[in-house]
């Protein structure tokens, strides 16, 4: 299996066909962290003992049972080059985390890029499944499964109080971190956001932005997770967040409809402006690329824009990302040529040189 | 509560830093966290979530009675509990057992909680499952004792006692 295949496109397999939700929700996704008994976390870990650990790891790909699940490909992070581990990480297969800091790092990823299992990063394993749309309980299924596969061939660093044992402390217990990456630009619009997130934060979860800790929220996408994995069972923390999200659905729902009923000419004028934009720039910095993604997403789920797909935005947000536009460009780019070359990608995907 | 930096979005990230018995707070935003870098205790100008943990390690309540707080060190790994302050990450699972005294603190402010009650591993979980069991029935059959319930309260001893046989059996 070459590594092109994950490299290639801009979209994985999985994000090409429509989740529950898929309007507002645009994926969910579960993190598990594991850690092997005995051996020092990766930070602290010799060479040959973060070695040891990505050997046993790998060993658990000749299992039988996880081949039921899909087939796998082991990627060794030395055999990427800049750019191609900088699109794993715009595709979120891996971590800016993995490229920076690990040693002996590797990255197992399933067929459809819907797995992806990080060895070495700041835990020994890091087992991730995404799902599109509003699918979170079925994400854990798969991660619980699959940690169910590692956990019957390997010792897990586990403790009778603290339960698993993470290299951060704020990963201790379940080990787990759920998340689900919504669109909500109603409620951006109608100024309701602030109220809303600052509702979410009370309640143990945390917000992000796309490109998770420390991001900003750009193009009106939110990630939406658990903060806390110690003192409540995996079930607890996935039914709280699933909760919580429904209703944040059911409200940005209600202001869009507002939204429709209230300043219907405004938000159309405000969709084609953005549609005419893309269409037709010469220069598209990332953050505007974000903002005017988002205004004809939410023209589509309108209705106002009625002979696009929203696929085409998903593809879009990672295709316009520099790791992605320097590598279809096949060099290294300055931000201003990033610019152009994002503005001519965007308006090739829109019909229009 | 609305971030004391920027007045507008609302505040994320509360610390309270204690230092010589003189405490600080700060209410801030996430995006005036990160501009801020430097205003956040234990960061110099990045910003990351092991930074901010490392303002809430240096809370410790023990350090306040004595002068000259003894350096801990994990005999596994060697990471000293100050290292862990700075870095905000353990260097193994031993660093749980060897700095175990100040964790509890530090685990109820970021979860709330100490107290693992997730899933277990079934290779070397099976005797932790029976113990949680045990602990789940001795509560149930404290409270039928009080409700009067003797009857039911026998059987649960029972229970409690098949499972502390598998225990010593295995």
């Amino acid at each position: 299996m070459s590594l092109n295949q994950f490299t290639g496109d801009a979209l994985s397999e999985w994000m090409k066909g429509d989740g529950p939700e898929s309007d507002i929700v645009i994926s969910s996704r579960i993190r598990i962290a594991r850690n092997l008994k005995d051996y020092p976390y990766p930070m602290l870990a010799t060479n040959q003992q973060s070695q040891e650990v990505l050997d046993q790891l790998s060993a658990v790909l000749e299992n039988e049972e996880l081949e039921t699940i899909s087939n796998f490909s082991l990627v060794p992070l030395s055999r990427l080059n800049e750019l191609e581990r900088m699109v794993l990480v715009e595709k979120h297969l891996i971590s800016p985390n993995l490229v920076n800091e690990s040693r002996n790092g590797a990255v197992i990823l399933s067929e459809n890029e819907s797995i992806s299992i990080m060895i070495n990063e700041e835990d020994h394993l890091r087992i991730q499944c995404l799902c599109p749309g509003f699918q979170i309980k079925e994400a854990w299924d798969l991660a619980n499964q699959i940690d169910d596969i590692f956990e019957s061939q390997l010792d897990y660093g586990y403790d009778e109080k603290r339960g698993y044992l993470t290299s951060c402390p704020t990963n201790v217990g379940t080990g787990i971190r759920a998340s689900v990456m919504m669109h909500l630009p109603a409620l951006v619009l109608t100024q309701q956001i602030n109220r809303i997130l600052s509702a979410v934060t009370q309640v143990g979860l945390t917000v992000r932005g796309l490109y998770g800790e420390g991001s900003e929220a750009l193009g009106n996408l939110f990630q939406i997770s658990n903060q806390i994995t110690l003192g409540q069972s995996e079930e607890e923390i996935i039914d709280n967040l699933f909760s919580v999200a429904r209703q944040i659905i059911e409200h940005e729902r209600a202001a869009r409809h507002k939204l429709m009923q209230e300043s219907k000419m405004r938000i159309t004028d405000r969709v084609n402006r953005s549609l005419g934009i893309l269409s037709h720039a010469a220069i598209m910095d990332s953050k505007e690329a974000a903002q005017r993604l988002s205004d004809v997403r939410l023209g589509i789920d309108l209705e106002i824009i009625k002979d696009l797909s929203s696929n085409i935005l998903n593809e879009l947000l990672v295709m316009t990302q520099p790791g992605f536009l320097q590598m279809n460009a096949g060099e290294k780019l300055s931000a201003e040529e990033r610019d152009v070359r994002r503005a001519e990608l965007i308006r090739q995907r829109f019909g229009r040189f | 509560m609305i971030c004391q930096e920027c007045g507008k979005r609302p505040a994320t990230l509360h610390f309270t830093k204690i230092i010589n018995g003189e405490k600080t707070e700060f209410h801030i935003c996430e995006a005036c966290a990160r501009e801020k870098g430097e205003m956040i205790p234990g960061t110099s100008n990045g910003f990351s979530i092991h930074n901010l943990l490392s303002g809430l390690l240096d809370f410790d309540p023990s350090s306040m009675a004595s002068a000259k707080p003894q350096t801990i060190r994990c005999e596994h790994c060697g990471l000293t509990y100050s290292q862990f302050s700075k870095l905000g990450r353990f260097g193994c699972d031993s660093c749980y057992k060897s700095f175990s005294d100040k964790l509890d603190p530090l685990f109820k402010r970021v979860h709330g909680n100490t107290v693992h009650v997730g899933k277990v591993p079934k290779r070397s979980g099976g005797l932790i499952q029976y113990k949680r069991e045990i602990e789940t029935l001795k509560k149930e059959m404290m409270t039928r004792i009080e409700l009067e319930e003797f009857e039911q309260a026998a059987k649960i001893r029972d229970q409690i006692r098949d499972l502390e046989k598998k225990i010593a059996g295995a």
